[in-house]
């Protein structure tokens, strides 16, 4: 008798795509709704974003359930760390945390495509942009997911990125306003939508400042 | 020779996990409507393309609140529901007053399907539960490696591909409960027409702030005189 093969796999992609833009005193991170598996939209209204701490929003997309295990990983470990340290986490505090997460399943890895966003110690504007694994690097902006070969090329001609050659290292943070950055994605995931089958329905964009986050919604195509 | 028992696919290790179905139910579909929430499936079981037994009840009631309906593997859906009892054993043992609600009956299913993919021997089912607590409506769906989501409508397997298409278009808030029955059977009948595991004898269960009911299995009318059916030979001679 053969040996039967098996005919699941552990994983699914269930699609979307999110953008975080870090600007001089705010950060923007955005995320569609759209959760799909194979060419089937399973739902139209599921959020892909979640705030971990009081000045870090993460993003991520790929597969929900690793991506829903990872949260609550780290929604937890964050709410250790406030009792054993009675403060909240910094942004590059819990990007350190990500990354080693990521890394503990190495071998079996959580299928997520993260971008943390949020503000530094400064009060600055910061993003981090991950791989599955934990591998990571502080930028001024990053898009993952499904539409992320769709946005990141417009991202990097619109934001005027230096090359990251140059010495001294110039900081890739946008000097662009808050509006003008919230404009600016809603035009990506506008154009992403129209390409990628995987995003559309809803944008869900979170900005964190100084006064606290604020929560905006835009209708994207759902086709 | 036996295979050395550290590899995935050698065939001393495989007799401890799942590796594919043996007897299995096919879609359910769960909608909100004014009330609560509505919940339909058929009484199937297939044995591959056997219909083997066709008195399955594939929807369940969990503690005061919720409702569970399950397609995928019947024995794995028999196991969940002995947690089930546990889960809500262990609950009402507290004496507390309070009571699992639909959302935390999600969560803890969603956990469970989740741990079980991580240890490589799934639960083979995509699960339906949906429920009403102190006026609010809940409807969520998991599966077996554990992609979970809530929303107005929800259904598993080919209910996915057949009937959502149909909800999307005809659902709306506040459906009376007439019109969410119609509405069911609606999908229902075209997942009889179009769905090979699917059997015309059904229950549909309602999920109020009052209770929990499920209703006696009854059939749907089907009509099979469509002209294209007729003389299906004619023109058929001389081609092979």
């Amino acid at each position: 008798m053969p040996i039967q093969q098996a005919n699941w796999s552990p994983y699914d992609n269930n699609g979307g795509t999110c953008v975080a833009i870090a600007g001089a005193d705010y950060c923007v991170v955005a995320a569609d709704t759209r959760m799909s598996t194979g060419y089937n939209i399973l739902t139209r209204d599921y959020s892909k974003i979640i705030q971990l701490a009081e000045k870090s929003v993460m993003a991520s997309s790929g597969f929900q359930a690793d991506v829903r295990a990872l949260q609550k990983v780290l929604e937890a470990r964050h709410l250790a760390y406030q009792h054993q340290h009675n403060k909240q986490m910094s942004c590059p505090a819990m990007a350190q945390l990500l990354s080693n997460t990521l890394y503990y399943k190495r071998f079996f890895p959580y299928y997520s495509f993260n971008v943390l966003g949020g503000l530094d110690s400064e009060g600055k504007g910061c993003v981090f942009t991950y791989d599955a694994v934990g591998s990571y690097e502080r930028v001024g902006y990053s898009s993952q997911g499904s539409g992320s070969t769709l946005i990141m090329p417009f991202l990097d001609n619109q934001l005027k990125s230096p090359s990251p050659l140059l010495l001294p290292a110039k900081d890739a943070v946008t000097p662009l306003s808050e509006s003008e950055a919230v404009d600016l994605v809603k035009t990506c995931f506008a154009s992403a939508t129209e390409r990628d089958i995987y995003t559309g329905d809803k944008l869900e964009i979170l900005v964190l400042n100084a006064k606290g986050v604020l929560r905006e919604y835009m209708e994207l195509r759902k086709d | 020779m036996e295979n050395s028992s550290y590899s995935l696919l050698s065939s001393e290790a495989d007799s401890q996990r799942t590796l594919y179905p043996y007897v299995t139910g096919t879609s359910v579909i769960g909608i909100k409507y004014k009330d609560g929430i509505l919940m339909v499936a058929d009484m199937g079981g297939s044995y591959g393309s056997t219909l083997r037994y066709k008195s399955v009840e594939r929807m369940k009631p969990v503690g005061k609140h919720s409702l569970i309906g399950a397609s995928g593997e019947i024995s794995d859906f028999q196991e969940i529901l002995r947690y089930l009892d546990e889960l809500t054993l262990n609950d009402s043992m507290w004496d507390d007053g309070n009571s699992l609600g639909p959302k935390e009956v999600h969560n803890y299913l969603t956990r469970v399907m989740y741990n079980r993919r991580n240890k490589f021997n799934p639960l083979w089912n995509s699960l339906v539960l949906g429920g009403v607590k102190n006026g609010q409506k809940y409807l969520g769906t998991v599966n077996m490696i554990g992609v979970h989501y809530e929303d107005n409508h929800v259904a598993t397997g080919f209910g996915n591909h057949l009937a959502r298409p149909i909800l999307r278009d005809e659902w709306h808030e506040n459906l009376s409960f007439e019109d969410g029955v119609k509405l069911l059977e609606k999908c229902m009948r075209v997942l009889l027409y179009r769905d090979r595991s699917a059997v015309n004898k059904l229950q549909i269960a309602k999920i109020t702030d009052e209770g929990v009911t499920i209703s006696q299995p009854y059939s749907l009318k089907t009509f099979w005189n469509f002209s294209a059916f007729q003389n299906p030979t004619v023109g058929a001679e001389g081609s092979w």
